[in-house]
């Protein structure tokens, strides 16, 4: 087992632009592989010389591979974005709580995405289409920016053909746009839930996942099958430093993912 | 085509209404049925009706000069089309194209105006409801101008 304190060495094996400003690159490791990764969590990738950043893993579980989905907004995640297949990237991890957590066959699973916040759910979402007939709907509701915005957009045919019920807006198109304008939570009173058997996934923009939480309970979900990811400055990875410290959590081990019924209250506190 | 009451107890905007609500509701009702692509109304027009969607997508839009229409908002099933007419002005703000095969229920804005006033608790009931669907457009139109996808998200969890 390698220490999570120190990165392992990592080749891009792939490079695919998903926007103008987001990246998904894929991994093979160069020596030893850090541990599995569950849905959900997230590793620490480090672009040698310039830094280290907690992301989300993007791709599928089970595999030697590890996928992640960038965007660029400061140093560390420029020089990852601008990364090249065959160069060696660090990483450190897997990091933090599991979608897993709200795992549970037979209940309807409900995805709401917002932005980026497609790549961390896009694991549970093709786990639980590899896994046909476990769950009941398999539901993604995603919204972004705009169209040229979405992420993953190749895929949401395949997930459909899948069993996935995918229905995505964004808040703003024009009349080219074949799809549905406006914001991720009015698709959820379009989604005929059935808000007895429905277990609720969200990750996005914070004020967008508390938005849509609120959404769902007044759908009738109750809050304890509502789970959101949370970020903050996440740095060890291993609880130590207390930098993603969000009331009692260490997000980077009580989190990223966390049950809404936990969070709410903890969310509504200035400068926590 | 005719609505019965039990027709319209089905659609979102009708929960919640008693039957003699629902077959009074019913009665100023008709069903239609739009192929793609076929414009309800313009901008500027005279805003005379609202429509209950029960399947499909109709976009509301606007005419810039120089550019492509622009998409407000889309509604699908379970929403309610057609705000304007409780207005003095009474003239649509935007247009409404469909953008697939809608079936929707139709009713006259004057016809429920009527309604209304000789029915005052159906009336509370359906102001009710129209102040809803002006309030969650209104909360939606809010959270879109906070442009939330444009904050960096750069650490686990959130976004990436």
């Amino acid at each position: 087992m390698n220490d999570c304190r120190y990165p392992v060495r990592y080749r891009i094996s792939s490079r695919v632009e998903e926007t103008h400003d987001t990246v998904t690159l894929t991994l093979e490791p160069a020596e030893d592989p850090i541990a599995a990764f569950r849905p959900g969590q997230f590793t620490m990738l480090y672009s040698f010389g310039v830094g280290e950043i907690p992301i989300s893993v993007s791709g599928p579980p089970g595999q030697p591979s590890l996928t992640h989905t960038i965007r660029s907004v400061g140093a560390v995640s420029a020089a990852l974005c601008a990364a090249q297949p065959g160069q060696v990237i660090g990483v450190r991890g897997p990091f933090g709580t599991s979608w897993d957590d709200a795992d549970e066959a037979g209940r309807d699973l409900l995805l709401v995405a917002g932005g980026i916040g497609l790549a961390p759910l896009r694991p549970a979402l093709l786990s639980a289409l590899a896994q046909p007939g476990r769950q009941g709907r398999i539901i993604l509701l995603a919204g972004a920016r705009s169209p040229a915005e979405l992420v993953f957009a190749a895929e949401y045919d395949r997930w459909r053909k899948s069993g996935a019920e995918v229905d995505i807006t964004v808040d703003k198109a024009d009349a080219r746009w074949p799809g549905q304008v406006g914001v991720v939570t009015q698709l959820i009173g379009r989604a005929n839930l059935d808000p007895a058997r429905t277990t609720a996934l969200i990750c996005g923009p914070e004020v967008m996942m508390r938005i849509t939480a609120r959404a769902l309970m007044a759908a009738g979900l109750p809050a304890a099958r509502v789970w959101i990811s949370l970020e903050r400055n996440m740095q060890c990875g291993i609880a130590e430093c207390g930098h993603c410290q969000l009331g009692p959590l260490l997000l980077c081990r009580d989190g990223p993912v966390v049950n809404f019924q936990v969070a709410e209250p903890l969310l509504l506190v200035r400068e926590l | 085509m005719s609505v019965v009451g039990s027709d319209l107890a089905r659609h979102r905007f009708a929960a919640g209404l008693i039957q003699s609500q629902l077959d009074r509701l019913a009665a100023i009702a008709s069903t239609i049925e739009l192929a793609a692509g076929t414009r309800l109304f313009e901008e500027g027009g005279q805003a005379a009706s609202m429509w209950l969607i029960r399947t499909g997508r109709i976009a509301l839009d606007l005419h810039v000069p120089g550019r492509d229409r622009l998409i407000v908002e889309t509604l699908g099933p379970g929403d309610e089309l057609g705000l304007s007419w409780l207005l003095p002005s009474a003239r649509w703000q935007f247009g409404a194209v469909t953008q697939v095969y809608v079936s929707a229920f139709e009713l006259s804005s004057a016809e429920i105006t009527c309604l209304c006033e000789d029915d005052h608790e159906l009336g509370y009931q359906l102001t009710r409801r129209l102040l809803g669907t002006a309030i969650g457009r209104l909360q939606a139109a809010r959270i879109r101008i906070l442009d939330l996808y444009a904050v960096p998200l750069q650490t686990a969890g959130g976004s990436t």
